[in-house]
């Protein structure tokens, strides 16, 4: 049968495809009937098998990851200031965006354990074998196009778990001989980390590999469709056609996989919806971490999980320097790469094929312990018990961690020194453990402040959500205030469980709520005044403010109850954050018009204290205008000896604001209002929490 | 005669078995691609969810700087403005002209965009009208349209207000570009 354009057609096809006029017009310009039967009337010999779906399952994460990768594309913007941004709005903000997000992002990792679960088939059925060896080398080159992918995919967000990582991960690509370093700024896109890095990887990820992975793929099928399906021996069953017989099982695995993918996104929505909590979509899906900041330490940072095995690979060689570090990334795992692609030339000999199953197994279950290795150490903390160790810590802090004293101290026994040893790097295992939780932890709560911020009315300015974070008092307060304050000053909540603890280890007052009126009532209450949370651990101990409120002050004739409440009052309102304190209009008035009166009055507080217009000199006691405004901790936190405050008094307080010539300030101007505001409890908060938030809700 | 009908079938069965499995097959393979299908085509039509928001009026300039000389003046629009995940905060957001007719208080606004399609219409001093560099419609200083014009409609006035104090303000608005009525874009 031949038609108008002269092409030959099989007889019975018309069958196959119904024969109506269209299509026999559509086959007649595109031949696309023997294309359809080819493609589905392949023969399989021994009948149709579940071990044959890794192969097709693969090729159906891969287009769902280009079906979900085109779209994400039409949203991403790869530069250092809009990639997090572009990102958070398609998790947050986008409809379906966390869906679309969360399929691509869960998909990666099917593809990872799919492709393992394919190799292993091909090595044990023995598919690699003549006439099959390129098609394995197409399939291996397949393999590294795909981790390339799933490399490049984690730095996109530009949050601060794929930037570390990838920092890594170029890193290790520089130790390459010769031509290491230049192979690492050609992949970041210049000297340092930035928007080339992403364009690069973008294009890496986008374009060069999936482009490539077509072509492979292309081949691998055309390869695969040549030499036919490799059928595991012996054959018991007759044959059967690719259509239906196959492709139901595949189709069936393809299902399976995508449930599986579902369910992993979908699972926090379960929890929520069993805890009787409200669902957020954007927390469902892939997680985005805080703003890549190459300034912030994140101790949190680990490679995707199917890339942990060689995180923790690289510790065998801790020691060794650049060269472990060139064995462990570059020298094994290529090695490793070699004797994969020398397979099909090992199979031709029956022990050669075995040495190949035991190979794969072998590196699987290698891969597989020393994941299980990575994940216990970091989650050590969680089982282990750190107070079984409490001798051990009690040990090394009263020796000072001295080898010689320790050993003195378990009285020269060297049996009893092995078992401390062993015991000491248990305890160390613990520590290292319980800093990787709170890093994660802290990571967990920069991630979310991130996003709360980018929520905001006012959106993203321009110059990205970094600076937004970096301007944020919650953010940056309880860092700086730990980097620079707290080795003196206590932060804590005097009624929680271990603050008298942290009271005596602090050797200024505790600033937790400062400004506000809980603190004002410690600092005016005689039985709290001397004590370790306000100057009791400071030059001031027996100063006068201490004396003052422990005898004027309880002096009941001289101080009224109303008096006491009014000064109180007064003090708040100078510090501005009256809020909550019940008082309003004109009632508010005039107590603290009474309240300035006392304050300000010669014989009482502004004996010392300048305050208003009652003459007292500056210098003998902090300035009581503006006491505990931004104003004026900035003020004090710049220049504590400046005559507002201590000028002659200041104990062991630094100039934080104030530098030498040519020098730095200890901190910026920017910080040191980041630090007072933060301490003042005055940051964003969403509109639906900000009634009842408070200073408390701090991390 | 009864093998030749158990053959039959046992061929119908094989049939009814493998018309079953493709339907089947299909069914699973459709149901796998569902969810990638959804999620892309759900997110991408995203943007028809976003409006621009109510007009709202915009401060613009003081009368002063509007003589009652009945000459157009350009102006800049400005505005907070969202785009996607970036606030910007009053930034230019678009122009306008504005002109006071001799011997009157009343302050016309129009739109520095096209009608046609969506260029910038600039001021021609030296002619005394408005002329679009794109395809070249022409308006008078009043906004009409100078036939033979590719603009299906006179140039778009905003409506505009004065305080007592003399501030100018304009509704802020985009109107659909090629066609005849002057249609606000939501």
């Amino acid at each position: 049968m031949r038609d108008a354009s002269g092409h030959s057609e099989s007889p019975g096809l018309d069958e196959v495809a119904g024969g109506s006029w269209i299509s026999n017009w559509l086959d007649s310009r595109t031949g696309y009937r023997a294309l359809v039967r080819s493609a589905l009337y392949e023969r399989v010999p021994g009948g149709a098998r579940w071990r044959y779906v890794w192969g097709s399952t693969l090729v159906f994460a891969f287009m769902t990851q280009v079906i979900t990768g085109l779209v994400l594309w039409a949203s991403y913007s790869a530069s250092a200031q809009t990639a997090w941004e572009s990102v958070y709005y398609i998790q947050y903000e986008m409809t379906g965006g966390w869906l679309l997000r969360g399929l691509h992002h869960v998909m990666a990792q099917a593809m990872v354990v799919l492709l393992a679960l394919h190799v292993m088939q091909v090595v044990i059925d023995g598919a690699y074998r003549a006439p099959r060896e390129v098609n394995f080398w197409l399939g291996l080159v397949l393999m590294m196009l795909v981790l390339g992918m799933a490399l490049t995919g984690y730095l996109l967000p530009w949050d601060q778990k794929g930037y570390w990582a990838t920092r890594v991960a170029t890193n290790l690509a520089g130790l390459v001989p010769l031509v290491g370093p230049s192979i690492q700024q050609l992949v970041v896109g210049g000297p340092d980390y930035g928007h080339h890095t992403l364009t690069r990887f973008f294009a890496l990820h986008a374009g060069f590999l999936p482009a490539t992975l077509v072509i492979f793929l292309v081949l691998h099928l055309t390869l695969f469709r040549k030499h036919g399906l490799h059928a595991k021996q012996p054959i018991t069953k007759p044959d059967a056609m690719f259509w239906p017989d196959q492709v139901l099982k595949d189709a069936v695995a393809m299902l399976a996989v995508m449930a599986v993918v579902l369910g992993v996104i979908l699972m926090p929505a379960l929890r929520a919806i069993l805890a009787g909590e409200p669902i957020v979509p954007g927390h469902l899906g892939a997680e985005l971490g805080a703003p890549a900041d190459p300034s912030e330490p994140y101790a949190a940072a680990r490679p995707e999980w199917y890339f942990l095995f060689l995180f923790q690979f690289l510790k065998v060689f801790e020691g060794w320097g650049a060269t472990g570090e060139f064995l462990g990334a570059i020298v094994v795992p290529g090695a490793t790469l070699g004797i994969m692609f020398l397979m099909p030339i090992f199979g031709q000999w029956k022990l050669g094929h075995r040495f190949n199953i035991v190979f794969t197994i072998a590196i699987l279950a290698g891969a597989g312990l020393l994941t299980a290795m990575a994940l216990h150490e970091d989650y050590y903390a969680l089982w282990a018990d750190r107070s079984a160790f409490a001798d051990v810590e009690k040990l090394i802090e009263s020796t000072g961690g001295d080898d010689e004293k320790i050993f003195a101290a378990l009285g020269h026994d060297k049996e009893k020194l092995n078992v401390f040893t062993n015991r000491r790097e248990k305890l160390e295992a613990i520590r290292r453990s319980e800093a990787f939780l709170a890093a994660v932890k802290q990571a967990a709560r920069d991630s979310s402040r991130a996003v709360e911020l980018a929520g905001r009315p006012e959106k993203i300015p321009s110059t990205g959500a970094l600076s937004l974070v970096r301007s944020d008092p919650l953010s940056q307060g309880p860092k700086l205030f730990a980097q620079h304050c707290q080795s003196c000053h206590a932060h804590i909540d005097p009624t929680a469980e271990n603050a008298e603890e942290v009271f005596a280890k602090s050797s200024a007052a505790n600033l937790f709520e400062f400004g506000r009126e809980s603190w004002v009532r410690g600092l005016l209450d005689p039985k709290r005044v001397g004590g370790a949370a306000y100057f009791g651990n400071t030059a001031h101990k027996e100063g006068d403010m201490v004396s003052f409120v422990c005898e004027d002050f309880t002096d009941e004739d001289e101080w009224k109850q109303d008096d006491k409440e009014a000064v109180i009052f007064t003090l708040v309102a100078e510090s501005g954050l009256l809020q909550g304190t019940g008082k309003k209009g004109t009632g508010r008035k005039k107590v603290i018009k009474r309240g300035q009166g006392l304050i300000a009055d010669t014989d009482r507080c502004g004996s010392c204290h300048p305050y208003r217009d009652n003459e007292t000199e500056l210098g003998y006691a902090p300035d009581l205008n503006g006491w505990g405004s931004e104003e004026w901790l900035v003020g004090i936190i710049t220049d504590p000896t400046h005559q507002r405050f201590y000028p002659d008094t200041n104990d062991r307080m630094p100039r934080f604001g104030v530098a030498s010539e040519g020098g730095l300030q200890a901190l910026s101007n920017k910080q040191i209002k980041l630090v007072s505001q933060w301490l003042r409890g005055s940051w964003y908060r969403p509109a639906v929490h900000s009634q009842a938030s408070s200073v408390r809700d701090h991390p | 005669m009864t093998e030749q009908l158990s053959e039959d079938s046992a061929e119908q069965e094989t049939r009814r078995r493998s018309f079953l499995a493709g339907v089947v097959a299909v069914l699973c393979g459709g149901l796998a691609t569902l969810p990638p299908v959804v999620a892309a085509v759900w997110a991408f039509l995203d943007p028809l969810q976003r409006s621009s928001g109510a007009a709202t009026f915009l401060p613009l300039t003081d009368l002063t700087n509007v003589p009652a000389d009945g000459q157009p003046r350009q102006f800049p629009v400005i505005a907070d403005r969202v785009d996607a995940w970036t606030g910007y905060q009053a930034e230019p957001i678009g122009a306008v002209y504005v002109k006071r007719d001799e011997g009157t208080e009343r302050v016309e606004v129009l739109s520095a965009t096209c009608p046609h399609a969506g260029c910038f219409v600039e001021l021609d001093n030296a002619a005394g009208c408005f002329r679009c560099p794109c395809h070249n419609s022409s308006f008078t200083l009043d906004g009409g349209i100078v036939a033979p014009s590719p603009s299906p409609r006179s140039m778009d006035s905003l409506e505009c207000e004065v305080s007592k104090a003399g501030a100018v303000s304009v509704k802020w608005q985009n109107f659909y570009t090629g066609i005849e009525d002057k249609v606000a874009r939501k």
